[in-house]
């Protein structure tokens, strides 16, 4: 015959969507908090976001190249982690902080441990707690000195969470709850803004590229133990505390960009929700018990070594085994 | 209430417009036909005849090899050539009788029967004498499956008109031209358990036949309409069971050990006309789809004749067809060579203008859980392709491999479209193999 016919095993469909598409998503679902960050914390901030980014995937193509590897920059998983870390800069930061961030997060945290769907912890998160831990100085200086919406009304300011962990609960809280949610406080460039960061998140639950399950027990458990701290330490319910929790830091951009990600999270729809709740525990016990302000990235990459082990406990039973039978 | 349906399972392009409105047009063979001994699972029939018998249609020329196994039959009158290895859509050489069809169709007299004057035994036997077996794709003999070990227990008897697999529309024909002759079936099986009720299982896409079906069942208290919600694999025989009846089976289980006894509507069609008219299974209809082919078609076709008349028949191929596929596009088998015979498994002949397989590029798995989520048997696709291509079996069957049926759900939802289902189909065959040896 001369016609010749593809031959291969069923299915012959596949759905349309792709990893690219999926990175692609992600993109731009944090552009709302990319855009809210530059015009909020100014021109440096656009510099450090264009240079990890750029940075991030300039890394990704030199280890592929130089390892003989095939090119993978155009998945977009490296735009993702760079942009990612980008957020989670402080907007003043010197430029090569966040450049030297993105060379361990693609080399070291990804690509050594076998590129993409290998790693072991969020290659964003693990960078900048490796940026913390090294150049803490300058990654807890939330100062800023230009912006793009005109008055900066504190220059030195502290991040809300700060002010509750240096000052105690009473002042610290005062900041205006429309401030927390619109974003226009001190923080990291991309966290500040709940608003923006759910705007994205819809986006990232309207194309099904996540669902409601780790945000919501993450948020959920983290706000029950935040409420049980306010009643176990006498303070009673303080609306505004709990808020500046939700709002102030870094949780709301965790929840919903880095604690869904994929690699680094149970594929077991039982274990997304064992978790859920052990990264709103561990993040409200760093927050409130531990030594820093902050707790979401610690949480996370410490979570992220337990999805192995709650992989395992929450295997489905699968279909006809334990269910009901007649 | 709400719809019928299971868990996971995924909504693809459905494509069955391209068919849906073209009735049921007979096709009469031009060349020679060709019946492989081997059509239904089990024992392959033993031949009855030798080259240069003349037979009649309706003959039969295979006896059944065993107590699972079904007589063959010839569809066409005319002389057998011989028996040679022939290719069949699965891609195997198999054993086959070649019939010169002698354009005649010179029946042989059936013998009818009254179905109340008719013994279990007799119907059982009668089922078998006219070679049914499992039509929607597996092929299971029929009178097996309606003689479980304890008939007093079966609760339901499920016609399958689920139809779930994309662009098939040869049960909906089915059910739109000719219901009468379903429900006739389904009252045939409902003669052999006295305790069962029998539910027509049809998806909500088929609406008008849901109200033939509907209409036809009015009167008759034993049967009924049980509409599902449209989603593939819900004609899979455990997502049915469960939809319907909120039981479930798992691998090691038949049907019959919660009560319920499946089949497609084809199947009952043809036990009716086994049973009552002593007809043996001699065509079925077979849906000719795709954008590769010009005129898509729902045709009666003789088992045994050649897929390359068929697709002729519908236009024939257009020039940069891709892909072949005798079935479905979700559990079909591609095909290399349309010199193949229909046999009575035979659903669909699915020609496609392009291959969305070779197109997509395999990357690496991401852990997403897409194939989690859509998996109808609760078992983890990613991990378990991933086990079969270290092949190891221990720890594939401690996963739940062997849960998985092959719908191919997984793969077809994988954004780093990786052959899940490939791999884990091989690997559960390799355990099969093994379990055989011991």
């Amino acid at each position: 015959m001369e016609r010749k016919l593809n031959v291969s095993s069923n299915p012959h469909i596949r759905d349309c969507m792709t990893t690219e598409r999926i990175m692609q998503l992600v993109v731009i679902a944090l552009l709302p908090s990319t855009l809210f960050g530059i015009w909020n914390f100014g021109l440096h901030a656009f510099l450090v976001i264009a240079a990890t980014v750029l940075s991030s995937v300039i890394f990704e193509w030199l280890y592929d190249h130089f390892m003989h590897k095939p090119n993978t920059v155009g998945d977009f998983s490296a735009v993702v982690t760079g942009l990612l870390l980008a957020l989670n800069m402080p907007p003043q930061i010197p430029l090569w902080i966040p450049v030297l961030g993105s060379a361990f997060a693609i080399i070291v945290v990804k690509q050594l441990f076998g590129g993409l769907g290998q790693n072991f912890m969020n290659p964003a998160l693990g960078a900048r707690c490796f940026l913390m831990i090294s150049f803490a100085s300058q990654m807890t200086n939330f100062s800023v000195s230009d912006s793009f919406r005109g008055v900066v009304d504190t220059v030195t300011g502290a991040t809300p969470l700060a002010a509750l962990k240096a000052q105690g609960f009473i002042e610290g809280s005062s900041v205006p709850v429309k401030n927390l949610f619109l974003g226009n406080i001190q923080g990291t460039i991309g966290e500040t803004s709940a608003l923006a960061i759910l705007i994205g998140a819809v986006i990232l639950l309207v194309f099904k590229v996540i669902d409601l399950k780790i945000p919501l027990t993450y948020i959920g458990s983290f706000t029950v133990f935040v409420i049980c701290y306010m009643f176990a330490t006498g303070m009673g319910f303080d609306g505004n505390y709990l808020l500046s929790h939700l709002f102030g830091g870094g949780l709301m951009l965790g929840a919903w960009f880095m604690a869904t990600d994929y690699v680094t999270s149970p594929i077991t729809p039982k274990g997304q929700i064992v978790y859920g709740c052990c990264l709103g525990v561990i993040t409200a016990v760093f927050r409130l018990l531990g030594g820093s302000a902050e707790g979401v990235s610690y949480a996370i990459i410490f979570c992220n070594l337990l999805v192995p082990l709650i992989e395992r406990a929450t295997k489905p039973t699968a279909f006809g085994k334990g269910g009901k039978k007649a | 209430m709400g719809k019928l349906t299971f868990k996971g399972g995924i909504h693809p392009y459905d494509g069955k417009d391209l068919s849906k409105n073209s009735p049921i047009e007979k096709y009469l063979p031009k060349g020679e036909m060709v019946y492989p001994l081997s059509q239904h699972i089990g024992a392959p029939s033993v031949p009855c005849v030798k080259k240069g018998d003349h037979v009649l249609a309706g003959q039969k020329i295979a006896e059944a090899g065993g107590f699972v196994s079904v007589p063959l039959h010839a569809s066409v009158s005319g002389t057998v050539k011989g028996i040679e290895k022939r290719l069949t859509a699965t891609g195997t050489m198999s054993d086959s009788i070649i019939i010169e069809n002698d354009q005649q169709y010179t029946e042989k007299e059936f013998d009818s029967a009254e179905l109340s004057s008719l013994s279990r035994e007799e119907i059982l036997s009668r089922i078998q004498e006219g070679g049914v077996v499992g039509m929607g794709g597996a092929g299971f003999p029929a009178h097996v499956k309606l003689a479980p070990k304890d008939p007093e227990k079966i609760e339901y008897i499920l016609v399958n008109g689920a139809e779930c697999e994309p662009y098939l529309t040869s049960d909906y024909r089915r059910m739109l031209e000719e219901p009468e002759k379903v429900i006739s079936g389904l009252e045939v099986i409902l003669r052999l358990f006295d305790k069962a009720k029998g539910y027509i299982c049809i998806e909500d896409n088929k609406p008008d036949c849901i109200e033939k079906m509907r209409a036809l069942v009015k009167d008759r208290p034993r049967m009924e309409v049980k509409e599902l919600m449209t989603k593939y694999p819900q004609g899979g025989e455990r997502t049915l069971i469960y939809a319907v009846t909120g039981r479930e089976i798992n691998s090691s289980m038949l049907p019959a050990d919660v009560g319920c006894i499946v089949d497609n509507v084809e199947t009952v069609t043809d036990i009716y006309q086994a049973v009552v008219a002593g007809r043996p299974v001699m065509s079925r209809i077979v849906t000719v789809t795709g954008n590769a082919v010009a005129n898509p078609k729902n045709f009666s076709v003789l088992t045994g004749t050649c897929m390359q008349e068929l697709v002729e028949a519908a236009g024939g191929l257009k020039d940069d067809t891709a892909k072949v596929v005798s079935g479905g596009p979700m559990m079909g088998f591609a095909m290399y060579d349309l010199n193949v015979p229909c046999v009575k498994t035979t659903s669909a002949f699915l020609c496609l203008e392009r291959d969305q397989v070779s197109e997509a590029k395999m990357t690496a798995c991401i852990n997403c859980g897409r194939c989690v989520r859509v998996c109808p048997g609760h078992v983890l696709p990613a991990r378990l392709a991933t086990l079969a291509e270290r092949g190891d079996m221990a720890g594939f069957e401690k996963m739940d491999g062997m849960e998985c049926c092959e719908c191919g759900c997984c793969s077809y939802v994988c954004p780093a479209k990786r052959p899940l289902t490939q791999s884990i189909k091989s690997m559960r065959k390799m355990v099969l193999a093994s379990r055989r040896k011991k």
